[in-house]
């Protein structure tokens, strides 16, 4: 097979999965909504939490901006997660595994539509962010990596779905995870950072959760401009977040394309 | 029809509900699960904001947070039987149910008592819970009578407010008009910080929201301080109220498609 027709069938199964996301009102709208009513409600709900000794801002607002980032990757899994599903299902996978397709280009496909998904919602943040008074520190190119590390999440959390899909070949599997996720959101520095958090095992497991430092890469661009060592912990999680889960779900495809 | 129709339907209903809920983890966790999140990560995350110019309660966080844990806990155990209520309908159960009792009002009723059981079930594992992370309840017995009863109305309305649209509608799909409402009216009430720190939109938001009386008078029966006793009770007989006319007409809706 030349490398032509595998860009070929990635460009189809892509062009497929893009589609079939941005015709999903029901996908892309609570993807939008909720991080953003989160957003909306934290920052007026939790603004005198600022004045708190060594906040790092005195607005909570750009504080609690990165939350809807995340909170955003997070649908990821769900939305990646229920597609997958629907073609196991609907045994598209099954009627897939009868061609000469490569596995890759419909693991790539697939998870363009996640990409699409969290391109829109992290522009969609950002501007709504700007809109509503938060700087960004870290200026235009801080922008661009924001928006880069978002992609990077919605990668790995998108992937977790696309995995438990392909494992369990049920939606309402993956939705059924979706409550997990949401703990490891509301599990680390969201609401406040990690060194103001008073209870030790909360701070312990707000240290080795990843997320909390996902939530740092962003709010370090936010609030204080150029921050390496945030940024490089933000990275390696999720871009070690989308390495474990991207390795997961070729090894589950695999997997179900073998019993197909 | 025999008297005891009413309560004999009632409690089929409820029994067959609660023994669903207990049988199925995929029902019992999520209604469990969202209220034990929010109080882990409220009173274990944000409990130095108590140290906040202004907050002044005097329980502490743990006890802030479990007043609204409390609150939530109950209402979400009645719009989890509203799902329920939903998934019966769709699966045909209520359309037979509706066509052997004699008195169908009592379905509503059986579906209530679920709720109430379940909502109990839920309060007392999140109070176990509380407890173990220090809660510290400084209200004596007629306080937590109050608390608890202000609780229960909270669970009869959001209950009702579930059935009538599971009865309109008569589709899981549903789901998500009964569960954001409740949603929204449970977080847009001073759910971290007392009234007075909200600022913005929610600060406006909370001060028509009746679940922000609810919450206040709860925190204080918690406290041993009660306040906004009455007119807490007032909003949540109210709310319960007219959550019943909606249900009745949800009930009323769901006679003429069966």
């Amino acid at each position: 097979m030349t490398r032509s027709t595998l860009a070929l069938q990635v460009g189809m199964l892509a062009r497929r999965s893009v589609v079939r996301t941005m015709r999903q009102p029901a996908t892309i709208i609570p993807a939008l909504l909720f991080p953003l009513l989160l957003l909306s409600i934290n920052s007026s709900g939790l603004d005198s939490a600022t004045e708190l000794p060594g906040f790092p801002t005195a607005s909570y607002f750009e504080f609690a901006l990165a939350i809807a980032f995340v909170q955003g990757a997070l649908f990821s899994a769900s939305s990646a997660g229920t597609n997958v599903a629907a073609d196991v299902e609907t045994g598209f996978l099954n009627r897939l595994s009868l061609t000469p397709l490569r596995r890759v280009a419909l693991l790539l496909g697939q998870l363009a539509g996640i990409l699409a998904l969290g391109l829109i919602q992290a522009v969609t943040f950002l501007t709504v962010g700007l809109a509503f008074g938060a700087g960004i520190a870290a200026g235009i190119a801080g922008a661009v990596v924001i928006v880069a590390l978002s992609l990077v999440m919605s990668l790995g959390f998108g992937c977790i779905g696309a995995f438990l899909a392909l494992r369990t070949g049920s939606g309402e599997a993956v939705q059924g995870v979706f409550p997990l996720l949401f703990a490891a959101l509301f599990l680390s520095s969201m609401a406040l950072p990690r060194d103001l958090i008073e209870t030790d095992w909360f701070r312990t497991v707000a240290d080795w959760n990843p997320v909390s430092y996902m939530l740092e890469g962003i709010r370090s661009l936010v609030i204080a401009g150029w921050d390496g060592e945030a940024l490089a912990l933000g990275f390696a999680c999720a871009g070690g977040l989308a390495v474990l889960t991207l390795t997961a779900t070729t090894a589950a495809l695999r997997t179900r394309m073998a019993r197909t | 029809m025999r008297r005891g129709g009413f309560t004999t339907v009632a409690l089929a209903v409820a029994w067959r509900s609660v023994h669903n809920y207990f049988r199925n983890p995929a029902i019992a966790v999520p209604g469990l699960l969202f209220p034990l999140f929010f109080f882990t990560a409220f009173a274990g995350g944000l409990s130095r904001v108590d140290s906040v110019p202004g907050f002044d309660y005097e329980s502490g966080y743990t006890a802030f947070v479990y007043g609204f844990v409390l609150l939530q806990a109950s209402a979400f155990g009645g719009i989890f039987s509203g799902f329920a209520i939903a998934r019966d309908f769709e699966s045909g159960f209520s359309r037979r149910l509706m066509l052997a009792a004699p008195r169908r009002a009592a379905i509503v009723a059986g579906y209530w008592l679920a709720a109430l059981a379940r909502a109990a079930f839920n309060v007392a594992v999140i109070t176990a819970i509380a407890l173990v992370a220090g809660l510290d309840i400084a209200g004596g017995g007629l306080d937590l009578v109050g608390l608890y009863t202000l609780a229960l109305l909270v669970n009869a309305a959001a209950l009702l407010f579930g059935s009538g649209v599971a009865m309109r509608l008569r589709t899981m799909q549903a789901g998500p008009a009964m569960q954001v409402p409740a949603f929204l009216f449970m977080f847009l009430a001073p759910v971290w910080v007392p009234y007075e720190l909200l600022v913005g939109w929610v600060h406006a938001a909370a001060a028509v929201n009746p679940i922000t009386l609810v919450l206040e008078a709860g925190r204080g029966f918690i406290a041993g301080d009660p306040v906004k006793v009455l007119p807490a009770f007032a909003v949540s007989i109210g709310l319960a109220a007219l959550a019943l006319l909606w249900a009745r007409g949800g009930l009323r809706s769901a006679e003429r498609a069966a």
